[in-house]
């Protein structure tokens, strides 16, 4: 294939992976953000909303399209519930402080983990898109393509689902109570619990939020990839290097890092295998925390 | 290209087959010896013990390889039973004791070790994943404990592992690779454009295909590999040039309905001709939703899944005693679809260690070098109940067996076998000669 | 003469270890073998973690340094294992070096994700170079190799002493480091940075130097695993390697010598314990990390100590 087509085909490609990576890292961000919280377990939430999807999609009878939106409202207000618990339950005992929740953290992630798999099994599943059509793109110079420059109106779904969910993220954060509140909280935990906000509250409130934002991102990239429990490795990683690059805490940053991150796996793929693109964007965020760990570290969400 | 080109229809008759067979094991020559102990030939051993014979079944339950070991239990409870309702081995009783081994190299070792000390098995068994293999055969060699695979890896011929390690119930890959070459080339094309796993299965894969197809005059155009992690895959296929006569796809892993469900959308209804390792679809049911561009294309099956007019009696026996019903799916649960490629292995391995321990008289532990010995001296096995995948026959001096072969034709959203490899298409020379090493 | 109780005491559990293999069976046998190559690790990762408190999610990939310097030697250029295990951990100590002189430009929560992100690129290399690693498959040493002189390694009895061996050697080690200046100065650091560099010390040389010990404990452990066990592989490099030595740290007890080798017991046989009930058995691995951060972050033997007025180093 020509290079045009092909690059144009990883860019498409890229932007699925990129508008998915938003909003998953933006839950990874905005838990650290607010809670100065490394979540290890971010990824086993990404999971549970896979299989939850699955499980909620193949327990609804009738066309797909149910099933899906059925998988939409409950995977997410699930998966929020139990992240809220497991705050309430172990990470405000440990009065958040960062290196023993990283430990918990870990902990909750082979809790989540192995218990989908005693609740799911072992087996990956699929869920069926609401709906998929190919569609082709035309491509002019060489115009003897014929197979290959293609997209799926499932595809632009996701894309367009997630800008959409992500602008409600930021006019929730931005334009409500609830987003003043937790901005508040952000800047100094102590004022805000001065000024009678039920810091406790908006904490685990936060961190349901996050786990919910993975989870509603798993839900939408499942009917395009498969649900298993073991899946929450890749989503973690790639959040962490998203949050780092983008400047821990900062949302802004974390939707330009996505995007960067994003498209670039799909283009990277073209000239180099995904292997060595894995290595130095891992390689590239160590330096970034070593050689400025201040100027990330300490960056501030507006 | 767009026309489809029409297969020949290359099925051989059973007993030809049979016969070139035996011949061709008597030009080999040392599989001379081999044949004067078929199985079954043994005279009927009075049980010295009471005590159950104790089989250590190494199970991926949990990990990638999960879907497998979920089929692999299942082929081997049933043929347990069969076995234990047919009079057991000597008399004796067997029984499965069966450990995850998390599809974890590392484990798996751990697991024969527990075989050897605390379970006391007799013989360890069933592992199908190669790095499992691998990291677990050494200490099976150490512990002097024979360790029976189902893998299909070319580990065991390639000479990497040791004596007590066998595969006799499975066709590795580099057989199966080389018998499909011919077809390939001679009913789809000559220039392949190969997809596989960046791992030493789809190195296999590669290498071995590449060579065998050169032979038939074809050639490899490109040869994409894909990380074992990857969860999405269009990105790489405009990698398949254009003037691709076939393309090659073997997948494994929890992505592979993804990997088939993307590759029909970028083809679209057109593209090259289509020749996949059914690995890329094992426990996937091929009408799923998205995989209707499969139609017309073409699979390796190492037994075919949809019961066709080339299916013996054997083989429904085998499939009604695990559950499978005539589409491959678990006759409980219509979704349940069997990874019915690989497991018959689990079955015909254990009837060969049933076979062995008869042969060499086997009363416990202390005579497992002999059972080595019995089993690397088993040669031919003749289709059967207790090989109900075909006749295969078994180089003791690799610790390999050679099989036939199935291509089978996606249409009507079934599975048809067209074409049945003799079981010499996939022989090659020796690469080791485990019977010098001390037992 | 003042009784130097604590070495009086680990040479006392260094003797009950070689004692144990007259009344064990071999299963136990071989399981206490593994389990004391682990605690190798695991004490080693003790000087970072419990004794300097620094908290690395990496160290994986020393372990496989080890492992990979032992048995890439001995498969490509035919080392003979005896030169192996030293290359073993000499690779491991120079990668330490290497990464604990970038990672330590940064402390607590950063620290822990760049020697995670360091750990994650090594294991993602050995797959990317699978040619050579032969990466998620692994590959096997042969048992005629794994020998020193006439000293088969892969033969259960000389295993054990192997392991065995290894393990009390690096045990005295560590107890001469922490009872050494050098320890309480370690242990200053972890009470309080800013007041040990105020007393005149600077911290960095001796925080690298307990990333380059615990580094080289890491190689030995994985080098030695390499030869007795014979197999190498990347899986050894993945997050799970990493998670392992502070989990038996943390139920141990943190800053406890023996700490290291008591969780790594009570870990190997509730995990061996646990995956008789369910296939899902490392969730023992889970709930026992957050009980254990939740109610007993001293673990088994820093509570004890704790009753024992504090001489247990």
């Amino acid at each position: 294939m020509d290079l045009g087509p092909q690059l144009m085909l990883a860019s498409l490609d890229g932007a699925v992976g990129a508008a998915v990576l938003a909003l998953t890292a933006l839950g990874l961000s905005l838990v650290f953000g607010v809670m100065r919280v490394v979540n290890v377990a971010h990824g086993e939430f990404f999971m549970l909303g896979a299989m939850i999807a699955w499980f909620v999609a193949s327990n609804i009878a009738g066309h797909p399209a149910i099933g899906f939106v059925g998988a939409l409202i409950i995977a997410p207000l699930l998966v929020g519930a139990i992240a809220a618990s497991a705050d309430w339950l172990i990470l405000k005992r440990l009065d958040y402080e960062p290196e023993a929740t990283i430990v918990a953290t870990i902990g909750l992630l082979y809790i989540l983990q192995q218990g989908a798999l005693v609740t799911f099994g072992p087996v990956a599943q699929a869920v069926e898109a609401p709906f998929n059509h190919r569609i082709e793109i035309p491509w002019f110079e060489g115009s003897n393509v014929g197979w290959g420059l293609f997209t799926t109106s499932y595809k632009l779904f996701v894309i367009a689902a997630a800008i959409t969910i992500l602008l409600a993220v930021w006019l929730l954060l931005s334009r409500t109570k609830m987003g003043l509140v937790m901005r508040a909280t952000q800047l100094d935990r102590e004022t805000a619990q001065a000024f009678g906000i039920p810091v406790e509250k908006v904490y685990a409130l936060t961190f349901g939020f996050g786990a919910a934002l993975a989870a509603l991102s798993a839900v939408l990239i499942v009917p395009i990839q498969q649900a298993d429990y073991l899946m929450g490795g890749d989503p973690l990683l790639l959040s962490f290097i998203v949050v780092i690059i983008g400047g821990l805490g900062s949302l802004r940053g974390t939707l330009i890092a996505a995007l960067l991150i994003g498209m670039s796996d799909g283009i990277i793929s073209v000239f180099f295998t995904p292997t060595l693109a894995k290595i130095i964007a891992t390689l590239v965020v160590a330096m970034v925390l070593v050689f400025r760990p201040q100027g990330l570290f300490g960056a501030k969400a507006q | 290209m767009t026309d489809q080109a029409t297969p020949k229809a290359t099925e051989t008759p059973v007993d030809e087959n049979r016969r070139s067979l035996l011949k061709g094991a008597a030009a080999v020559g040392a599989f001379a010896a081999g044949t004067q102990m078929l199985p079954g030939m043994v005279p009927y051993i009075q049980a010295q013990s009471s005590e159950p014979i104790k089989i250590g079944f190494q199970v991926h339950k949990t990990g990638i390889g999960a879907a497998y070991g979920r089929w692999y239990d299942r082929t081997t409870r049933a043929a347990a039973k069969l076995i234990n309702e047919e009079g057991g081995i000597n008399g004796r009783e067997i029984e499965i004791v069966a450990e995850d081994d998390g599809t974890d190299p590392k484990r798996g070792a751990e697991v024969i070790e527990k075989f050897a000390t605390q379970h006391k098995t007799d013989v360890a068994f069933g592992t199908l994943f190669s790095h499992v293999v691998i990291g677990s055969s050494p200490r099976a060699g150490e512990l002097k404990m024979p360790y029976f695979v189902v893998s299909e890896g070319h580990h065991v011929a390639s000479g990497g592992l040791n004596r007590y390690t066998l595969q006799p119930g499975i066709t590795d890959v580099k057989s199966q690779v080389q018998s499909m070459a011919p077809w390939v080339a001679d009913n789809l094309g000559k220039k392949v454009t190969m997809i596989y796993p960046d791992f030493a299965f789809g190195h296999d894969h590669r290498d071995f295909f590449s060579e065998a197809i050169a032979k038939q005059g074809g050639e490899v155009v490109a040869k994409i590999a894909i990380p074992p992690t990857e969860k999405s895959f269009t990105k790489y296929f405009p990698q398949i040039p254009r003037d691709t006569d076939v393309l090659y796809h073997v997948m494994v892993g929890p992505a592979v309905l993804t990997f088939v469900k993307e590759l029909g959308e970028f083809f679209g209804g057109r593209g090259p001709e289509i020749f996949g390792f059914l690995d890329s679809l094992e426990a996937v049911d091929i009408n799923t939703p998205g995989l209707e561009f499969l139609n017309g294309s073409y699979f390796w099956e190492g037994n075919p899944r949809y019961t066709s007019d080339m299916s013996s009696e054997h083989d429904a026996f085998y499939r009604k005693a695990v559950g499978v019903d005539d589409t491959g799916a678990s006759v409980s649960d219509s979704k349940d679809i069997a990874t019915y490629s690989h497991m018959f292995g689990c079955w015909e391995t254990l009837h060969i260690i049933k076979a062995g321990m008869e042969a060499a008289d086997y009363s416990g532990p202390d005579d497992r070098a002999k059972l080595i010995e019995a089993v690397e001296n088993i040669g031919v096995m003749p289709h059967s109940r207790a090989h109900p995948q075909g006749d295969k026959l078994f180089n003791g001096r690799t610790h390999q067996s050679f099989g036939h072969q199935f291509i089978s034709k996606v249409e009507g959203g079934r599975l048809t076998p067209v074409h049945k490899t003799s079981i010499f298409d996939g022989y090659y020379p020796d690469e080791v000669d485990y019977t010098t090493q001390k037992l | 003469m003042r009784v130097d109780r604590a070495l009086i005491l680990h040479l006392a559990v260094i003797a009950l270890l070689f004692a144990m293999q007259y009344v064990m069976s071999p299963y136990h046998q071989g399981n206490l073998a593994r389990i004391l190559v682990l605690a190798t690790y695991a004490t080693g990762y003790n000087i970072l973690f419990g004794y300097t408190g620094l908290l690395s999610l990496g160290h994986a990939l020393f372990f496989a340094a080890g492992m990979y310097g032992a048995g890439m030697t001995m498969r490509y250029w035919d080392f003979p294992a005896i030169a192996a295990f030293p290359t073993g951990i000499i690779a491991a100590t120079a990668l330490a070096f290497l990464i604990g002189t970038l990672a330590l430009r940064t402390t607590g929560v950063a620290f822990m994700i760049v020697t995670l992100m360091f750990a994650q690129a090594g294991f993602l290399t050995l797959l990317y170079f699978n040619e050579y690693t032969r990466g998620d498959e692994g590959f096997v040493l042969p048992q005629a190799d794994r020998a020193i002189g006439m000293i088969d390694l892969s033969a259960d009895d000389t295993r054990f002493i192997a392991a065995w061996v290894i393990f009390s050697v690096g045990l005295l080690i560590a107890l001469a480091i922490v009872r050494s200046k050098a320890g309480r100065v370690l242990i200053a650091i972890r009470e309080n940075e800013e007041r040990t560099r105020m007393l005149g010390f600077n911290p960095f040389p001796y925080k690298l130097g307990a990333v380059v010990v615990s580094g080289a404990f890491a190689g030995a452990a994985g080098a030695a695993y390499a030869l007795l066990f014979g197999s190498v592989g990347a899986s050894f490099a993945s997050i799970q390697y990493s998670i392992e030595p502070l989990l038996f740290v943390l139920l141990g007890g943190a800053g406890v010598v023996l700490g290291p080798l008591v969780g790594s017991i009570l870990i190997f046989y509730l995990i061996d314990y646990a995956r008789e009930i369910t296939t899902a058995y490392l969730i023992v691995v889970g709930v026992a990390l957050v009980l254990l951060i939740l109610f007993a972050r001293k673990g088994v033997l820093g509570s004890i100590r704790r009753r024992t007025d504090g001489w247990l180093p």
